[in-house]
């Protein structure tokens, strides 16, 4: 056959027939993803596993598989196993993460929809549990009006607010590294809202905003925005990017020399992020959502070397994290209520603690009531070329409560209406 | 062939898809996965009209798709809750668009008129991600949905009946599907398939080239916009993603993987691209490599696309 | 006001280098085979993911030497099996097949090395800035420039020096005559492609050094290109390489007064050339 390719004789019947061996070959390899069963109970998972949030989504989806394989150990979900169904959202096309959706909840009869890392995909996910009247867990979608103006019944969310980011890290940059400073914000809701919350700070403390830069997403230079940021002669450069983006930028950053001139600091920081970076870039003043180190919180080492066994040997970030919480959420007050009516049980996630060994954080961990975002720990710190462990990559300085943190409930715009 | 046997491959379609709703949750499909084959299929087939038909290729149809898509959107969520008031004004601001920039580009041709299309597309997709006040920008517009259809006597609930809203598409696409085959039978039509044969022939016999390809443009953005009001209707959300380019290729794709000189190929294309992509990354997370092994397969051994294959045989 | 000014325009001639290397190669290989490469940015991700593999080998003077030709290698198999079938075709189907090319190639690096950004190093003495004011022209992005300057004088060298450059150069004005003269013109676009590929891979090394090194790092730097060779002119290579530059310089410069339109304004300039003369700015008429 080889021979007839190169010889361009190669006819369209045994193209059919190399076909079909490859495809039935290739559907029995390792790429397959689950099969389906029935009677189990089922968790549809919406997230990106390609384009440019793969990573995060794919990182999500083993914290996810992790708490399922737990759940499953220690006996189910009102007796019967779970089972989770992984679907691709794709990172940029919002209509297919709708299909999706609609796919696990109508086709696949999904209990419990997980998702999305892209904040867009979450909001319009949103609508859709809303309307197919499902139980939906957000598990890294940051745009604030997941849990403000376009909340629902049925939402609830595990990652944090950018209002709880910026919150928690402001007062250490206002009072350690400056009271000048630039924003580098990325152009659209999550930027916008990063910096707002940070301009509240600002006036709160009495400190001055010199200027800044609106970056196009996706964009891959930022000398220009940098140029700026210099010529206005801040004390601190503050990048509200995320994901590549922030990689591209601080890449940058270091190469102009930047962060031997201006304090460099930021709100949200990820593990994913640090990784991507050469080491001389590991710089700044960050919030972490989760972090794998935290020597006085118990459990933790355990979920880390379970999440290596499945992770390649790499230890989990924020992301695993959101992934394994938003599954056990539902597994936990599905147990504790002994229902699947999802209206029951999003009256009862309300003011909902998570156990220590799920939560994974210092302080007490739970779901606001009025707003139904997840009160987690933030971790301020900063970024460290490298730590005790070749993957410690982060000094965590300060712990704050996501409740202190958090804007009141009255202010998140966020008005729960029940189904009757 | 006698009249059976022409019209025997129209009335298997509209056969297909009048009872789409219950024989695809039958083979294991959903009904909203039935409905979004068939707006992209019509996006398709309103781009063909201009590809296949006209000979003239545009990558940036996506522009009016995303103009349909957020002239519903901003309807329905800031002016009047009408879906059909919505529909109307997408449609309209796409063709005036697509009326406008056809005056400005009809004299280009080849790779040139293709890339000119991607300049206006792309300035759309900037405009539609930037200003973030009005269209929600990347976050895309949301907190709006599908309102019943209140006919006066009745109420239709397009919003919590996925049959319900498949046939109003369903409904769409046979107006729109109509007046294109009822254009392409005309006169008109004939003479758009001379210019696609020989442009030069076509204007040494007089005929006004340059008009005839701004209407075929304009009727072809029109109908693109429709698809692209009821896009946004199914997903009750308005992404700017949609206006894209790669979303105009998607389009051109299906057009040319169903045949694009049939006129039935680019639905045909579009099934297969939807339901395609939609098993085989439920099955693997590596579905971009099947998808772009099938893409390549097609273009080297049935560039025809699958049409292409059954006309042949039973010209044969 | 001046000075930021002339800073963005410095800065944008620097990145406009690098888009003018990328979109070269894109330009060498439609104007011979009049093939459409959707694929090109994912051959440059692949460059940058080679040369990241190699550097613990060879470090990185020798990963910038070896990975593009690796690329290129790739890039001849590729051509030999997928593009060769459609020569004499509508330029649409090279277009679609790449682009699903271009599917399989980012899959294919993702599958191989991870979702996940991969910390690529560049040498240290390279990263510093010149001088504090003027520290957007750090070591690595003054010697990306010269590198591009090289590849350009290679280029132009190897089109106006080597018979193989004759050939490709005649090749491009009129191929069935360059055929009926005895030239395999079989090996003549095999050899044109590889070469194309090769610019992709050095732009991928480079771009590695600069941006995160992902699976998507190619597609975002595809488009930009098209409109470089819009611009500069189908058909002219000193017409893409203005078009790479200009494009820099106008993002740079649109970035100081009207920040939102600075991705928006490539696309403007290119709809304007189109309008007024579509032939591009060096370009000759009725090329394509």
């Amino acid at each position: 056959m080889t021979n007839d390719i190169l010889s361009g004789r190669l006819d369209r019947r045994s193209l059919i027939k190399a076909a079909a061996a490859a495809g039935v070959a290739q559907f029995a390899a390792p790429f397959v993803i689950t099969a389906r069963a029935a009677d189990e109970i089922k968790f549809g998972l919406n997230d990106p596993l390609t384009g440019t949030y793969a990573e995060l989504g794919k990182n999500e989806q083993i914290g996810c598989q992790l708490a399922i394989e737990q759940i499953n150990a220690q006996g189910g979900i009102l007796g019967r196993q779970a089972q989770l169904l992984v679907e691709d959202s794709t990172s940029a096309d919002t209509g297919i993460a709708v299909q999706k959706a609609r796919k696990l909840i109508e086709r696949d009869k999904v209990d419990f929809l997980l998702g999305n890392v892209n904040s867009a995909m979450a909001i319009a996910l949103g609508q859709v549990s809303n309307e197919l009247k499902r139980l939906h867990i957000v598990t890294g979608g940051h745009t604030d009006s997941v849990t403000g103006t376009d909340c629902h019944w049925n939402v609830f969310r595990v990652c944090n607010t950018t209002r709880m980011e910026t919150n928690s890290v402001s007062k250490t940059l206002f009072n350690k590294y400056g009271k000048k400073w630039y924003f580098i914000t990325p152009d659209y809701a999550f930027g916008h809202t990063l910096q707002q919350g940070f301009e509240a700070s600002l006036k709160q403390f009495g400190g001055t905003e010199v200027g800044a830069s609106l970056t196009p997403l996706g964009a891959t230079d930022f000398s220009s925005y940098l140029i700026q940021a210099q010529a206005a002669n801040p004390e601190v450069i503050i990048f509200l990017l995320a994901g590549q983006d922030m990689v591209n930028a601080l890449k940058q950053a270091v190469q102009f020399g930047l962060d031997k001139r201006f304090h460099i600091a930021g709100a949200q920081q990820e593990l994913e992020v640090l990784e991507g970076l050469p080491p001389d870039a590991r710089i700044g003043t960050w919030v972490f959502e989760w972090y794998w180190v935290q020597p006085d919180v118990p459990h933790v080492k355990g979920f880390v070397a379970d999440i290596r066994k499945v992770n390649g040997g790499k230890v989990p970030s924020a992301r695993h994290w959101f992934g394994y919480v938003a599954a056990w959420t539902c597994a936990l007050v599905a147990n504790d209520q002994k229902t699947l009516d999802p209206v029951k049980l999003a009256k009862a996630l309300e003011n909902f603690k998570l156990p220590p060994e799920i939560a994974l954080m210092p302080y007490d961990t739970f779901y606001r009531a009025g707003d139904h975002q997840l009160m987690p720990t933030l971790y301020v710190g900063n970024a460290v070329e490298k730590g005790a462990a070749e993957e410690d990559l982060f000094k965590v300085d300060e712990l704050v409560k996501g409740v202190d943190a958090a804007l009141p409930v009255a202010e998140t715009g966020c008005h729960l209406s029940w189904p009757a | 062939m006698n009249a059976l046997g022409r019209r025997g491959p129209d009335i298997a379609v509209w056969l297909l898809l009048l009872f789409l709703p219950y024989w695809l949750n039958w083979v294991g499909g959903y009904t909203s996965l039935g409905s979004r084959v068939l707006v992209l299929g019509l996006a398709a087939m309103s781009l063909n009209f201009l590809l296949g038909f006209t000979g003239v290729l545009s990558f940036g149809h996506a522009a009016y798709f995303g103009l349909g898509v957020y002239g519903v959107g901003l309807t329905i969520k800031y002016l009047v809750p009408s879906t059909l008031l919505g529909m109307a004004v997408g449609v309209i601001a796409g063709a005036i668009a697509a009326a406008l920039i056809g005056l400005l580009i009809v004299r280009l041709r080849g790779i040139y008129f293709a890339m000119v299309t991607i300049a206006f597309g792309q300035v759309f997709y900037f405009i539609a991600y930037r200003w973030n006040s009005v269209t929600g920008g990347d976050d895309g517009l949301s907190g709006w949905h599908r309102m019943p259809i209140d006919l006066g006597l009745t109420s239709i609930d397009i919003l919590g009946n996925d049959k319900a809203f498949y046939y109003l598409v369903l409904v769409c696409f046979t107006v729109a599907v109509a007046i294109m085959a009822a254009l392409l039978r005309s006169p008109f039509g004939r003479t758009l398939l001379a210019i696609r044969e020989n442009e030069r022939r076509a204007r040494f016999l007089g005929i006004p080239v340059d008009r005839h390809i701004w209407l075929s443009w304009v009727i072809s953005c029109l109908f693109v916009s429709l698809a692209g009001t009821l896009y946004a209707l199914l997903n009750n959300f308005a992404d700017p993603h949609d206006l894209r380019w790669d979303q105009s290729g998607d389009f051109v794709i299906m057009a040319v993987l169903g045949g694009m000189r049939a006129f039935w190929g680019p639905l045909i294309g579009a099934a297969i691209f939807v339901v395609l992509q939609d098993y085989v990354s439920s099955e693997t997370a590596n579905w971009m490599s099947f998808i772009g092994l099938f893409f390549v397969l097609v273009v080297l051994f049935f560039p025809r696309g699958v049409l292409g294959v059954i006309q042949r045989r039973t010209a044969a | 006001m001046t000075q930021l000014l002339l800073f963005n325009l410095f800065n944008g001639l620097i990145i406009g280098a690098f888009y003018a290397l990328m979109a070269l190669g894109l330009s060498l290989i439609l104007n011979l085979s009049g093939v459409i490469n959707f694929a090109h940015g994912g051959f440059l991700a692949i460059g940058g993911y080679l040369a990241y593999m190699l550097i613990p080998h060879i470090g990185f003077w020798g990963a910038l030497a070896v990975a593009p030709v690796l690329t290129a290698v790739l890039g001849l198999v590729v051509e030999r099996i997928l593009i060769r079938p459609l020569y004499g075709r509508d330029p649409l189907y090279s277009l679609l097949l790449t682009f699903g090319l271009a599917f399989i190639l980012e899959d294919g690096t993702r599958y191989i090395w991870g979702p996940g950004t991969l910390p690529f190093t560049i040498p240290i003495w390279l990263s510093s800035p010149l001088s504090n004011t003027l520290f957007f022209l750090t070591g690595y992005r003054l010697f990306m420039v010269a590198l591009v300057v090289a590849a350009v004088t290679g280029l132009f060298l190897i089109l106006n020096r080597t018979r193989l450059g004759m050939r490709i150069r005649a090749g491009t004005l009129d191929l069935e005559t360059v055929s009926v003269l005895g030239v395999n013109t079989r090996i003549l676009r095999n050899l044109n492609f590889g070469l194309g590929i090769y610019l992709a891979g050095l732009a991928g090394v480079l771009a590695a050094g600069m941006l995160g090194l992902q699976p998507t790092i190619g597609s975002t730097l595809i488009m930009p290109s098209f409109v470089a060779i819009i611009i500069g002119g189908l058909g002219s290579l000193p017409g893409t390489l203005l078009g790479g530059l200009l494009i820099g310089v106008a993002s740079g410069i649109t970035t100081v007064f009207f920040p939102s339109a600075s991705e928006a304004v490539i696309y403007v300039l290119m709809g304007l050339v189109l309008l007024v003369r579509p032939r591009g700015l060096l370009g000759e008429e009725g090329r394509f």
